[in-house]
């Protein structure tokens, strides 16, 4: 593991911000941390730079416990939510900011200046200050400045949160070619799962300072471990009574279970296949999402959401329906 | 003036439209019209008022000293500006502005950085205790010093041992021009300091800067204007102190008599046409400071 925490707590005024935090993050890999607002990311990330100081735990970075190391020995690269950019500084002085403090030689820096501005790709830029640039350009810039010093470990929090939807697409997919290009290993912070799930190698989910779980994307959604994970990754009904519906094993310890959209069919009375099984429910609602319909269904006194393509024959409000669940997810919280 | 504004703008995107806007468009003049000769009667009215006042209250005043300073004709107004005693005030004047402006502002540097940085426990106590200053009368604060520096004072063994008379000497004059002073470098930077907060700081620190650098190359750059405004009206208010500086320094003639002090004996000796020439001195300082200060107010702005 090139980044460890064990059992970090933090404190504000007796607010628990992390609570027992014990993670790792192995080298070259880029990881989100993902949490819904106030859940702890931004402060797990501080005291990672060394901006914040656990009240107890251990911070270790390439096998060596940092926590009595100041922040700007740990080799890190920080990407401020606001970015932060020095405002009173060009844009060149600004990613040069970094090497003229190490005292670098000014010919070295001019070129790796030239050569990050190349990589964010706003060669021409370097004279401008920081409020004559549109916010994803800003968001360039701060990367740029970040990894200026060559840092083992870069920290982004919430890199697009200040961006427009549409560019924050982009970027993403930008930010993951350039870390991968860089390769340097990097921890991110968003509330957006969306956002996690494209671009992370690994997410860890925070919720109310403690860690709920560790792991790739896919292995999050599939297998959430908890309640709060199941609902926050992907899209999800809950219901507290699955006994009513049929063909699972009742387990009687388990008061809550989640059911992914996805994992529910419908059989209209127009659909080519139909099946005997299943069970009997009714439309009370379909909405168009763009390259699907989302349906509601009642079966007896639960409404579930599943999707359904566009192929499909259409389903009418009202219309009794087959429904087949492939897969519930218990959680006995 | 708002309003007026916004009828132009109705108006002129009226105009390509066809006919039938036309009424509206008349409409809209009229009331135009009626808004602003309305208007227009209060704004002059409230214009007049404001100018008659300052003219009375302000500017009349100080047209009265320059004439009176030059009643008995220009060589007895030299005179009394080369006296040897206002020579000496004006020295001292100045003396006790530059180092109670030096002092506040090192302070007031350090108070609104600790405060708009750090989150401590007393932080709002010590915002009030800056304003102390302010809302403390001038003649108190002598008074306070006396007691605390004077013969019966506790602390006189304090000014003993630094081998100085706080009290009654040129070190009484300069304390109380820095008390009065105090606040208003501190007022002036702390709201863009707090405006700015602390992740530029930080960012600089990740990267190894130190706390001179990041003064220097980030703090600094955000409060310049602002600080330099407030030392405009530190200084302003130190050449006129007349309160505290009148308690504390006992008036020695020659001695610990500042500016405003010399001209209050000249004329309480029935010297007139000095006391004016002296003030002069004063006008012609503020109507500098007023220059400074409006060209920084305008730096500031942009
Ligand atoms: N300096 C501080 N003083 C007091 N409380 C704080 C401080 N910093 C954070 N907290 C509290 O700790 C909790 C976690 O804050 P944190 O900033 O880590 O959340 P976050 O997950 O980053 O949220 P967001 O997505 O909104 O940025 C919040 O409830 C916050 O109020
Ligand atoms: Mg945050």
């Amino acid at each position: 593991m090139y980044v460890e925490l064990k059992h970090i707590y933090k404190t504000f005024d007796g607010f628990h911000a992390s609570d027992d935090v014990s993670f790792g993050i192995q080298k070259g890999n880029l990881v989100a941390l993902l949490g819904p607002s106030g859940s702890g990311k931004t402060t797990i990330l501080r005291m990672i730079a060394g901006l914040d100081v656990p009240n107890s735990g251990e911070i270790i970075i390439d096998n060596v416990v940092v926590n009595d190391i100041p922040g700007s020995k740990r080799g890190i690269g920080f990407v401020f939510q606001n970015y932060a950019l020095f405002r009173y500084m060009t844009v060149f002085d600004n990613i040069a900011f970094g090497l003229e403090v190490q005292k670098v030689k000014k010919p070295v820096i001019k070129n790796r200046v030239k050569e990050l501005l190349k990589l964010i790709g706003l060669e021409d830029l370097g004279g401008r200050y920081p409020n004559q640039l549109s916010g994803g350009q800003r968001q360039r810039v701060a990367f740029a400045r970040a990894l200026a010093p060559n840092p083992h470990l870069l920290l982004l929090d919430e890199p697009f949160a200040a961006i427009d939807a549409k560019v924050r697409k982009e970027l993403r997919t930008w930010l993951r070619e350039m870390i991968s290009q860089v390769g340097v290993t990097s921890i991110f912070v968003t509330h957006d799962q969306e956002e996690a799930i494209e671009v992370a190698d690994e997410i860890i989910v925070t919720n109310k300072g403690k860690v709920e779980q560790i792991g790739t994307p896919i292995d999050i959604y599939h297998n959430p471990k908890t309640l709060f994970v199941a609902q926050f990754i992907g899209q999800s009904t809950i219901i507290n009574n699955h006994r009513t519906l049929k063909d699972f094993n009742v387990n009687e310890d388990c008061s809550a279970a989640v059911l992914r959209p996805r994992n529910i069919k419908l059989f209209g009375k127009n659909d080519a296949d139909s099946i005997t099984g299943g069970q009997n429910g009714t439309v009370v609602d379909t909405s168009f999402r763009g390259d699907y319909m989302e349906i509601k269904v009642k079966i007896d006194d639960i409404v579930l959401i599943a999707f359904r393509d566009l192929e499909e024959p259409s389903l009418s409000v009202g219309e009794k329906i087959k429904v087949t669940i492939k897969q519930l997810h218990l959680f006995s919280e | 003036m708002a309003n007026k504004k916004a009828f132009h703008k109705k108006e002129s995107r009226s105009k390509p439209l066809p006919a039938e806007t036309d009424t509206l468009t008349e409409i809209s003049k009229v009331i135009e019209q009626k808004h602003n000769t309305g208007s227009k009667k209060v704004e002059i009215c409230l214009i007049v008022i404001s100018l008659l006042f300052l003219f009375v209250m302000l500017l009349l005043p100080l047209l009265v000293v320059v004439i009176s300073a030059l009643k008995d004709g220009f060589t007895a107004y030299m005179n009394a500006v080369t006296d040897s005693y206002t020579i000496k005030a004006l020295t001292l004047t100045i003396l006790a502005t530059v180092i109670a402006v030096v002092i506040n502002t090192v302070f007031g540097i350090f108070a609104a950085w600790t405060i708009s940085k750090y989150h401590f426990r007393g932080k709002q106590f010590l915002v009030s205790l800056i304003d102390i200053p302010f809302a403390i009368s001038p003649v108190i604060a002598g008074l306070i010093f006396i007691l605390t520096f004077g013969n019966i004072g506790w602390a006189k063994g304090l000014a003993d041992l630094l081998g100085t008379k706080i009290v009654f000497a040129v070190p009484g004059v300069v304390i109380a021009t820095i008390f009065v002073t105090f606040p208003f470098i501190s007022r002036e930077i702390l709201p863009v300091l707090n405006a700015q907060g602390k992740d530029e700081e930080e960012a600089a620190a990740l990267m190894g800067a130190s706390g001179f650098k990041i003064f220097r190359k980030i703090t600094f750059p955000h409060i310049k204007w602002a600080l330099l405004y407030g030392i405009i009206l530190c200084s302003a208010r130190a050449m006129g102190e007349f309160g505290a500086v009148s308690v504390l320094s006992g008036r020695l003639r020659g001695k610990t008599t500042t500016l405003p002090l010399h001209v209050e004996i000249l004329y309480n000796e029935f010297n007139t046409t000095a006391a004016f020439a002296v003030s002069s001195i004063l006008v012609i300082l503020a109507v500098l400071i007023l220059i400074a200060r409006n060209i920084v107010e305008y730096k500031k702005k942009q």
